[in-house]
């Protein structure tokens, strides 16, 4: 039963050959949770080259001092577009995308709980986009920024339609993730397969379940700030206008009231995602599954009260400058337990170095440093010093480069068998790792020290006796170096979907329920619901004298 | 010493900048300059590694506003926190990728039988509790730490020095320039504003001079950073902040606007002169009086009343009156002019005044293009200023 | 399989549609949170124009009966649907839309008054701001109640009420007692601490 569907959905369908507007049709109108995971992935890969387009013209004007390849103004616009390119329409889409192929199938369910309201998160993310970038059409994208900071949205300050779309942009597509964010909650909360109680989900479940808790209780207040900047330019509000009484300060508080919470959105599932792949590439249980949930747990919870580490230097009062350090080092707690568990799954297992778990180690090396250089941003008077320099550029970089790409990586690696049934190529993905990881320490190693320098971000050029210039000069080579390994990756995708091996349903040989069915999956995901018994109902099958549930939650 | 070589590299953009025709080749060819002698500079930096280790800013050198070369008591308790910090995350770092690379070594399934799965082992209550609480105890420590630098530093009565005398000076960020308001000295008010450059006098022995800094912003958000002063504070429409440091170090300090205000954001230049108390006062009671008035270039100071420039500038003693752009009533005593892009000569100023839009992109000075006689005049004029 | 699987918890708070409706009630939570904060850390910082105590507090009282009667009348409602009592059910129903009506028709008559007499509009000053944007969202939410409550009824008379489609009307009392509970808070913190 199961093999006939297998082969409905490969062989036979391209045995036929429909035309390819057949595809797009079905692609367009679909409301299956795996064609819309895909259309959320392949979004975000275009939105990537496009941001990365942007950031190596941003390192080419900033290659010499002085120079004037890009004029300031389309400088501030390629920043403030690539900031909101990468943020919104890359790390969340492509998260979100991966969740909404694999939580089903991870939890045994046969779509999402509401596959058209499914269907409509997509397209108004997708939407969302494309008004950010009508702006370039329009002759005048934004250039205030990705936190937009008041009263620069301001009509006073910005007169062009660029922060218009930038706002209503971002609005449409913030609908779209809550919607995602709602719709996962009530799929992995509802839709969990028989004997699968919250307790026993895969980890990457775990924290697609706490991201969609954030982004429930986060993007409604950028909602809210953004319908203010609307009014304000539309209908002579004035929010955010300090001449006619209103507050520059406020926006600050309610933007980074999303802005934080929203990179632990970019962050929980990477950490999902190499929770899975570790365990897998090690070939061991994840070592202390109760511990890492309540970390995630915790850190989605202690990053809605640490907004403000992102204005020490606004001139708060002490009190606030300390609490908000003491609660923004808090999350390093979590987050060193999650290091440490990875650590010791590894211990005495028996590591297969595949692409994803390449991808995962390059993860856990890179994410430790920019872990720690968010310790010395925490401490108020240090950033007091590298706020807004180019030392912040390096720290986020690192934890959403080094940190939410790599997972990605290694994601994307893990699971692409699974989506296309054909395995991608292991050679290619190897270049690629190498490539990436060299380029990205080039280009965001020396940022670490021209910030020290003295060097704040967003300048479109630098006087040439400051010393920045070596440092800019090795930056800009490591972001051209980084390019190919996009490029070899693309290549590798689209590629392998066609000449790539044939992947068989479990190629990782691993644990959780996606690897139990075929690959592609049907359209109903299982013929049968899975019973399942432990975090592994893989491993409880190809080890019945030895399963899983005979010792969970025992280990003390 | 500094000083020359940015006006000499400065003059050298102004140059490029005038010829059109071969400008990008220029521009190739001095930038590649630069980049070998800067390299070279960072190789032999990089040989002495030891050096490095000792003292980071022999490496970095004394061009650049390294944090880690403080000349204040202030940026220097910020330094040792940073280095104190380093040192935690250092050890944590290398014990962490040590085991990583450990592990991917030890456990790599080369090394054994590659069929038969390791020993599944579900987690340890003891070892999480561990790696629970020893962390813990590093961030409570640090918050301990942080608390008292905060103390330490941030702008406080308390924490100015006793036997001290005070400079008081409202700075007023605007888009893309700084304005300077010397309103008290030792006690006594003073009534004298100036832009992009700040003059400081330095403390001696037993007597210190903290420069309290009132933060103020004329339209949108700015951030004041001196690196080698102190930390960053912002200029926020509708608040007052504060920033204040003191230092016994004269000499030249730089840095610029932190925070993204538009445009021009890049070329909102910070300059601080810190200078012996003598000298400084006598710069005082230079900038205290009202413009020069030279019957010598009475002709270009009609120019300068009779165009728009009166809208936007100051000449004290005038019935120049604007506030949109700098003062200019001692213009000739500041040694750059576009908020520090370009030095101060007689020619740069000239084409500054044709047209900043060349020199400053979307700076907020038009442009004049006045023709050749008045132009002569109105630099003469300004000129006078001293 | 999977139908019985959703079968055992159609009456538990796990059932999908239950779950997506309160997170997305929590999401409304987390917007007009923001609203109401701004408009707290905006009490007492106008400086010129009409001020709060321009605001009718027995309109505003009026308003609040009608909305308070409407959550117990639209409760009843739910409880009769779930007694298979359709007549009560309409009546109930039909009593919650007239007064969530004429809840907005206050909100009008209050609005006429400001603009009209006060001259107060959003951009006025930074009260007209905060006001009609606290107010004016409250309202938006209410007609969408409206509008779903109205859906529901013709569902019901024309006899769709039932299989997938029953647990609509639970639902929409939700969203509709999530509306109400809002304006409390606006009642309280517009009418009584800011005014």
């Amino acid at each position: 039963m199961q093999s006939a569907i297998v082969d409905n959905s490969t062989e036979t369908r391209m045995a036929t050959k429909p035309p390819w507007t057949v595809y797009l049709h079905d692609y367009i109108t679909t409301v299956d949770h795996k064609k819309i995971g895909i259309l959320y992935i392949l979004m975000a890969l275009v939105f990537l080259v496009i941001g990365g387009v942007e950031a190596i013209l941003i390192r080419w004007q900033l290659f010499w001092p002085r120079a004037d390849i890009i004029p300031p103004k389309l400088f501030n616009q390629l920043f403030t577009m690539h900031g909101t390119t990468m943020v919104f329409f890359v790390g969340m889409p492509i998260l979100i995308g991966l969740g909404n192929y694999f939580v089903p199938l991870m939890i045994g369910a046969r779509d999402m709980a509401f596959p058209r309201l499914n269907s409509l998160g997509f397209w108004a993310t997708f939407l969302g986009g494309m008004i950010v970038y009508f702006s370039f059409l329009a002759g005048d994208p934004p250039d205030v920024g990705w936190f937009a900071y008041a009263p620069l949205t301001e009509k006073t300050f910005s007169r062009g339609i660029g922060t218009d779309c930038w706002a209503t942009g971002l609005l449409v597509s913030g609908v779209g993730t809550i919607a995602g964010g709602v719709n996962f909650i009530a799929t992995i909360v509802g839709l969990r397969a028989p004997g699968m109680t919250i307790g026993k989900v895969p980890f990457f479940v775990w924290t697609i379940l706490w991201t969609s808790a954030q982004i429930v209780l986060a993007i409604p207040p950028l909602s809210a700030a953004l319908i203010m900047v609307l009014l304000d330019r539309h209908l002579g509000a004035h929010f955010f206008d300090p001449q006619t009484g209103g507050s520059a300060y406020l926006w600050q508080h309610l933007f980074w009231f999303f802005g934080h919470p929203e990179v632990y959105i970019l962050i929980l599932p990477a950490f999902g995602m190499i929770s899975e792949v570790i365990p897998v590439f090690s070939r061991k249980v994840l070592f202390g599954y109760e511990f890492m949930a309540a970390a995630t747990m915790g850190i989605a919870f202690i990053s809605l009260g640490v907004w403000a580490h992102h204005m020490f230097t606004v001139g708060m009062s002490r009190p606030m400058e300390i609490g908000f350090a003491a609660s923004s080092l808090l999350v390093s707690i979590p987050t060193g337990i999650k290091m440490f568990n990875w650590l010791a799954t590894m211990q005495g297992g028996k590591i297969r170095m595949d692409s994803p778990m390449l991808f995962a180690c390059g993860f856990l090396g890179v994410f430790v440093f920019g872990g720690l250089t968010g310790v010395m941003l925490a401490a108020v008077p240090i950033d007091w010093q590298v706020s807004d320099s180019y030392f912040v550029v390096a720290h986020f970089h690192t934890v959403l480069i080094g940190g939410t790409l790599f997972a990605t990586f290694a994601g994307l690696h893990y699971w692409y068998p699974k989506m296309t049934g054909r395995m991608l190529n292991e050679r290619l993905a190897k270049w690629q790792f190498w490539i990436l990881l060299i380029g990205f320490l080039l280009t965001f190693g020396p940022m670490h020290i021209s910030g020290i320098l003295g060097m704040p971000r967003r300048i479109y050029t630098y006087p040439p006796d400051r010393g920045w210039d070596i440092w800019n000069q090795v930056a800009t080579i490591g972001a051209l170096i980084q390019a190919p390994s996009f490029v070899l990756f693309l290549v590798n995708v689209i590629g392998s979907r066609w000449w790539g091996k044939p992947a068989g349903n479990n190629p990782w040989n691993a644990w959780t329920l996606e690897w139990a069915t075929s690959s592609p999956p049907p359209a109903y995901n299982f013929n049968e619901v899975p019973v399942v018994r432990s975090r592994r109902p893989l491993w409880d099958l190809q080890h019945p004298e030895d399963p899983d549930w005979k010792y969970e939650g025992e280990h003390a | 010493m500094r000083r020359v070589s940015s006006q000499q590299d400065a003059e050298e953009f102004r140059l490029s900048l005038r010829m059109e025709a071969n400008r990008r080749s220029r521009r190739l060819a001095q930038g590649m300059e630069l980049g070998v002698k800067s390299l070279s500079n960072h190789l032999l930096g990089c040989l002495a590694i030891t050096a490095l280790l000792l003292d980071p800013s022999n490496l970095w050198g004394s061009e650049s506003p390294s944090i880690f070369d403080p000349a204040t008591p202030q940026a220097t308790s910020i330094r040792s926190l940073f280095w104190l910090v380093i040192l935690i995350t250092g050890v944590i770092f290398v014990g962490v990728e040590g085991l990583l690379a450990f592990f991917l070594y030890e456990y790599s399934r080369k090394k054994s039988d590659p069929n038969a799965e390791p020993a599944q082992v579900y987690g340890s209550i003891p070892i999480e509790v561990a790696w629970t609480a020893v962390p813990t105890l590093i961030v409570f420590v640090i918050v301990m730490i942080v608390v008292r630098i905060e103390y330490e530093v941030k702008a406080d009565a308390e924490t100015i020095p006793a036997n001290s005398i005070p400079l008081r000076i409202r700075v007023v960020g605007h888009q893309w320039w700084w304005e300077y308001n010397y309103f008290e000295y030792d006690g006594k008010p003073l009534s004298m504003t100036t832009a992009n450059e700040l003059v400081i006098p330095v403390g001696e022995e037993g007597v210190a001079r903290p420069i309290m800094l009132t933060l103020e912003s004329a339209d949108v958000c700015h951030s004041y950073w001196v690196p080698r002063l102190s930390g960053k504070t912002d200029l926020i429409p509708g608040r007052v902040n504060e920033l204040w440091f003191e230092t016994k170090l004269a000499g030249d300090y730089v840095g610029q606007c932190a925070e993204y205000c538009g445009t021009q954001h890049a070329n909102m230049l910070l300059h601080v002169r810190a200078v012996s108390p003598d000298e400084f006062e006598k710069w005082l009671s230079d900038q205290a009086s009202p413009a020069a008035d030279d019957p010598a270039v009475a002709e270009g100071k009609k120019v300068f009343l009779s165009e728009t420039c009166v809208n936007c500038h100051t000449v004290q003693g005038t019935p120049a009156k604007g506030r949109v752009g700098p003062d200019l009533t001692h213009l000739m005593s500041r040694h750059t002019i576009a908020a520090g892009m370009i030095s101060n000569t007689p020619e740069n100023l000239r084409d500054w005044i044709h047209d900043p839009q060349d020199i400053k992109p979307g700076c907020l000075m038009p442009a004049f293009r006045l023709e050749s006689s008045k132009m002569d005049l109105l630099v003469k004029y300004l000129g006078s200023l001293k | 399989m999977n139908s019985s699987h959703h079968a055992e918890h159609a009456n538990s708070l796990t059932e999908p549609h239950r779950v997506g409706m309160l997170s997305f009630l929590v999401s409304e939570v987390a917007f007009f949170g923001t609203l109401l904060a701004v408009y707290i850390a905006y009490i007492g910082q106008t400086t010129t124009g009409p001020k709060p105590d321009v605001l009718s507090l027995p309109l505003a009282i009026l308003g609040t009966v009608f909305l308070v009667a409407s959550s117990f009348t639209v409760h009843f409602a739910d409880h009769a649907l779930k007694l298979a009592k359709p007549f009560w059910f309409r009546g109930w129903w039909l009593l919650t839309i007239i007064f969530g009506a004429m809840f907005l028709v206050v909100t009008a008559i209050e609005w006429k008054g400001l603009i009209e007499e006060h001259g107060l509009t959003i951009a006025t000053n930074i009260f007209g701001t905060t006001y009609y944007t606290v107010v004016g969202f409250h309202a938006a939410h209410l007609t969408v109640g409206l509008l779903a409550m109205l859906i529901i009824l013709g569902l019901e008379c024309s006899g769709q009420l039932t299989g997938k489609n029953a647990i609509g009307a639970e639902l929409v009392s939700w969203y509709w007692h999530f509306v109400d509970g809002v304006w409390i808070f606006v009642f309280t913190i517009v009418y009584l601490i800011g005014r």
